[in-house]
C-alpha cells in the first residue's frame, strides 16, 4: 500500500503530557472546551472557506509530507529555489515526514528532492524536481510520491501484497463497523459520531503509551476500556434521554453530527493536528512468506482482529446476551414483551460497539499512525461496508467491511492511490441501487 | 482583553464572505430539507461543481467568466440529475449516506493527480476571477463604523449578498406558488401527495435541482471571490456547518438561512477572537498556549448544534408545526 504524502493542513506541535487530563476531561464533560487549541490551524481551515481577513499578514509557505506505505519518512532532504534556480532554503523532513519553507513572496518556485534515506525511492514516474505556485500569504502543499519498498516485483506479487494490505485494512474496518451496525440495528440510529469513537480510542491510547510511557499492550487495554466508557456515557447521558423525548430521525442525525464535531475538535485541542505514532513496535523488519512481506506487528494485528471478530460473532450467535441483542435488533417490541430489558441491552450494545471501535482505532493507529481527523474517512468506509453487508446485521457488517478493505487496496493495482477510497464509496452507491438490503441483508422496503 | 475589537471583528465576519457563501448553501438546503424534506447531506458537492465549473472554464480553458458561471449552473443541474435519479426513491437515511458518499467521491476525484491537467489536482486552480475584479465599478471599500472591507472584498460581497437576496426572494415566491405547496405536501406526507396524482419523484427532482443550483452559485461565488479553487475546502463537514446555519436560523422559514449565517459567523468569530485574546493576555493555562483557536470554536459549534436541535429544532424563525415531520 503506497500512502501518498497527503498535505496536512495543520502545523506540528510537540507532544504534551496530558493522558489523564484528557480522559477525565472527555468523559466527565465538556467544560474544558472553552480552552483554546493546541494546534487548531486545521480546524480553522476546515470551516473558513475563503482567505480570512486576519489582522496580521500570514506568511507565504510551501510545505509537504513524505510518506510511504510504512508511514512518514524522516530524513529526506529537499531544497526550494526560486524560478531562476537560486537556492532559497534546504530542509530535512522531521519524524512526521513533514517539511515547511517560508518563501519571501507569492510566485513560482522549484522544489527538488536532493537525497533520500537508504531503501526509499521516489515513485518511478515522479520527477525529483517540481514547480509549485503559491499566492501571497497562502500555504501551498507540494507533493512527491514515494515508491514501494521494492518496486521491481511483478504484478502477481504486487497483487498478493495488496490483497494482504486489503485484508488487514478490511479487518480493522470490520471491527469498527460492528458497533455502527449493532447500534443501528437496535435503535435505528445512524451514528455519525462513530468514526470519532475510533479516533478517541487511538488517541487515548497514544497518551497512555507515549505521554505516560505505558507499554502499548497495556495501553491498548486501557484505551478499549476508555472507549467503552465513552460509549456508555454517550448512551446514558445523551441518547437514552433523547429516545424518551421521541426525536425525529433528522434531529437524531444532527445530534450525532454535533457529537462528532464536539469529540473531534476536543481531541484536536488536546492532541494537536499532526499524525504521530506509538512508541512500541515501530520500525520493524518485514518478514517474507513466499510473495508476501509484512511486519510481525501487522501480522499480529490481523490475527488479533480475526480472533476478536470470531469472538464477537460467536457471542452474538450463542450467548444469552448475543441472542438478546439480535432479538432487540429484530423486533424491539417483541423482545420487550418477552421479558428482555431492552434499555439495558442497548446500553451494552453501545459499550461493546464503542469498545470495538476504539480497538479498531488502536490497530489502525499502530500500523498507520494516529491523527484526529481520519474518523470521518473511516466512517464513510464503515458505511460502505455496513451497507454492502446489509444494514443492521453484524455479520453483514464484518463481511462487507472486509470486501471494502480489499477493494480499496486492490484498486491501487490499476488506479491512482489517491482515489482508492472513491472505489469503496462507489461500491456503496452501486449496492444501494441494485441490492439495497445488502449482500447478507433481509429484503425489506427501504425505498 | 479588548472585547470591543473582538466584537468588531466578529461583526465584520458576520457580514463577510464566509457568511454569504454559507447563506447561499443554506438557502439551497432549505429548499431540499426545509421545504421538501430531503435529507441532502451532500450539499458541498453542489458547491464543488459550482466552484470547479467556474474554475475549470476560466483557468483551464480560458473561457469568459460568464461562460464559467453558465457551466457552473449546468454542472449543478447535472449533479442533481445524477444524484437524484437513482437515490430519490431511497429511504431518507439511505439518501443521506448516499449524498455524502457521492460528494466525497467528487472531492477525491478532482483532487487526484491524474485530474491535474483539468482541475489542478491537489494544487487547485488559481487566477479564476481576473475578469471579475477588472469590472469592479467601486472606487473605495465599504467603511461603515466597524463594518469596513477593502475595495475588492466589498465588490465581491456586494455581488454575493445581492445573489443571496435574489435567491431568497425567488425561493419565497416559489414556495408561495402551487408548486411550493406540492413540495410541502410531499414533505408532510409523500403517499398522500402521490394519491392526489402528483408525480412525487419529479417534484423531488425539481427541488433537488433548484437547491443544488443555488448551492452551485455559492461555490461559484467562492471561486470568484477568492480567485482560487482548492479541493480540500469541499470536505463533508461544510455541509454540516451549512445545516447548523439553517437550523439556527430556522428551517422552512424565508429568512432563516440569512439570519442563521449572520449569527453563526458572528458567534464563531467572536469565540475565536475571545480565545485568542485570552491567550495573548496569558489567562489560559500554559500548556494551551501554542497554536490557533479553531478547535475551541468548532467544539462549541458541535455542542451548540446538539443543544439547538434538541431544545429548539425550529431555530430562531422557524415554525415548530412546520417541522413536526419525521423526515
Amino acid at each position: 500500500m503506497t500512502r501518498v504524502d497527503e498535505p496536512l493542513d495543520s502545523r506540528r506541535t510537540p507532544p504534551r503530557s496530558l493522558a489523564l487530563a484528557v480522559s477525565v476531561a472527555l468523559l466527565l464533560g465538556l467544560a474544558l472546551t472553552l480552552l483554546p487549541a493546541l494546534s487548531a490551524q486545521a480546524a480553522t481551515d476546515d470551516l473558513v472557506l475563503a482567505q480570512s481577513e486576519d489582522d496580521e499578514p500570514s506568511p507565504t509557505l510551501l510545505f509537504g509530507t513524505f510518506r510511504n506505505q510504512e508511514g512518514p519518512v524522516e530524513g529526506i532532504e529537499a531544497s526550494v529555489s526560486s524560478e531562476d534556480g537560486s537556492l532559497l532554503e534546504a530542509v530535512t523532513t522531521d519524524e512526521n515526514g513533514q517539511w515547511e519553507v517560508e518563501v519571501p513572496e507569492g510566485g513560482t518556485y522549484l522544489v527538488t528532492v536532493e537525497s533520500l534515506p537508504e531503501g526509499i525511492s521516489l515513485r518511478d514516474d515522479e520527477e525529483p524536481t517540481t514547480e509549485a505556485s503559491v499566492d501571497e500569504g497562502r500555504r501551498q502543499a507540494v507533493i512527491f510520491r514515494l515508491g514501494e519498498a521494492n518496486p521491481t516485483e511483478g504484478f502477481s506479487e504486487r497483487a498478493a501484497q495488496q490483497l494482504l494490505s486489503g485484508v488487514r485494512f478490511g479487518l480493522i474496518i470490520a471491527m469498527t463497523a460492528v458497533g455502527l451496525s449493532l447500534v443501528f440495528g437496535t435503535t435505528g440510529l445512524i451514528n455519525f459520531a462513530h468514526g470519532e469513537f475510533v479516533v478517541f480510542g487511538a488517541i487515548i491510547t497514544w497518551f497512555i503509551n507515549v505521554s505516560a510511557g505505558v507499554n502499548l499492550i497495556i495501553a491498548t487495554a486501557l484505551g478499549v476500556v476508555a472507549s467503552g466508557v465513552l460509549g456508555a456515557a454517550v448512551d446514558r447521558a445523551l441518547f437514552r434521554p433523547l429516545r424518551r423525548r421521541g426525536l425525529s430521525l433528522f434531529q437524531l442525525l444532527v445530534v450525532t453530527i454535533g457529537l462528532s464535531l464536539t469529540i473531534r475538535f476536543t481531541l484536536l485541542m488536546f492532541y494537536g493536528g499532526s499524525t504521530r505514532r506509538y512508541t512500541d513496535y515501530v520500525g520493524q523488519q518485514q518478514v517474507t512468506l513466499g510473495p508476501l512481506a509484512a511486519t510481525p506487528r501487522d501480522l499480529t494485528i490481523m490475527a488479533l482482529s480475526i480472533v476478536v471478530l470470531v469472538l464477537v460473532a460467536t457471542m452474538l450467535r450463542t450467548s444469552r446476551l448475543g441472542k438478546a441483542m439480535r432479538a432487540v435488533a429484530d423486533n424491539r417490541d417483541l423482545a420487550e414483551s418477552s421479558g428482555i430489558d431492552v434499555e439495558r441491552i442497548i446500553g451494552i450494545v453501545w459499550i461493546v460497539g464503542a469498545g470495538l471501535a476504539g480497538l479498531g482505532g488502536i490497530f489502525y493507529g499502530t500500523s498507520l499512525g494516529v491523527n484526529y481527523f481520519s474518523g470521518f474517512q473511516l466512517l464513510l468506509l464503515m458505511f460502505a461496508g455496513v451497507i454492502l453487508g446489509g444494514l443492521g446485521t453484524a455479520y453483514g457488517a464484518m463481511f462487507g467491511s472486509l470486501v471494502v478493505g480489499i477493494i480499496t487496496e486492490l484498486s491501487v493495482l490499476w488506479f491512482p492511490d489517491e482515489i482508492k477510497f472513491a472505489w469503496a464509496l462507489g461500491v456503496l452507491v452501486i449496492v444501494l441501487l441494485f441490492r439495497p438490503q445488502g449482500l447478507l441483508g433481509r429484503r425489506e422496503r427501504i425505498g | 482583553m479588548d472585547l470591543i475589537s473582538v466584537a468588531e471583528t466578529a461583526l465584520r465576519s458576520a457580514f463577510g464572505p464566509q457568511a454569504a457563501f454559507y447563506a447561499l448553501l443554506a438557502i439551497g438546503l432549505n429548499v431540499h430539507y426545509g421545504y421538501t424534506g430531503l435529507l441532502n447531506f451532500g450539499q458541498v458537492g453542489f458547491m464543488l461543481v459550482g466552484a470547479y465549473g467556474v474554475g475549470i472554464s476560466v483557468a483551464t480553458f480560458g473561457l469568459s467568466l460568464w461562460a464559467g458561471v453558465g457551466v457552473a449552473v449546468i454542472l449543478g443541474i447535472g449533479l442533481a440529475l445524477l444524484l437524484g435519479a437513482p437515490t430519490l426513491r431511497l429511504r431518507s437515511d439511505y439518501f443521506a449516506i448516499t449524498t455524502i458518499a457521492i460528494a466525497e467521491v467528487l472531492r477525491l476525484l478532482v483532487r487526484s493527480s491524474p485530474a491535474t491537467d483539468l482541475t489542478g489536482g491537489p494544487f487547485g486552480l488559481q487566477g479564476v476571477a481576473v475578469d471579475f475584479y477588472a469590472i469592479n465599478p467601486l472606487s473605495a471599500g465599504l467603511s461603515l463604523g466597524p463594518l469596513s472591507y477593502p475595495v475588492a472584498v466589498t465588490w465581491s460581497l456586494l455581488v454575493t449578498w445581492t445573489l443571496v437576496v435574489l435567491t431568497t426572494v425567488l425561493v419565497a415566491l416559489l414556495m408561495r406558488s402551487p408548486w411550493g405547496r406540492v413540495l410541502r405536501a410531499i414533505r408532510e406526507d409523500e403517499d398522500a401527495a402521490r394519491s392526489l396524482g402528483k408525480n412525487v419523484f419529479s417534484y423531488k427532482m425539481q427541488s433537488l435541482i433548484l437547491g443544488g443550483v443555488i448551492g452551485a452559485f455559492g461555490g461559484a461565488m467562492y471561486a470568484i471571490a477568492g480567485s482560487t479553487v482548492n479541493a480540500d475546502v469541499f470536505r463533508p463537514q461544510v455541509t454540516f456547518y451549512a445545516y447548523a446555519v439553517l437550523i439556527l436560523g430556522g428551517a422552512a422559514s424565508r429568512l432563516g438561512p440569512i439570519i442563521g449565517a449572520v449569527i453563526f459567523w458572528f458567534l464563531f468569530s467572536f469565540v475565536q477572537g475571545f480565545v485568542r485574546q485570552a491567550q495573548s493576555a496569558d489567562l489560559l493555562p500554559e500548556f494551551f498556549s501554542s497554536g490557533a483557536i479553531g478547535g475551541a470554536a468548532l467544539t462549541l459549534t458541535g455542542i451548540g448544534l446538539m443543544l439547538l436541535v434538541v431544545f429548539r429544532p425550529q431555530g430562531i424563525f422557524g415554525n415548530k408545526r412546520e417541522l413536526a415531520l419525521d423526515a
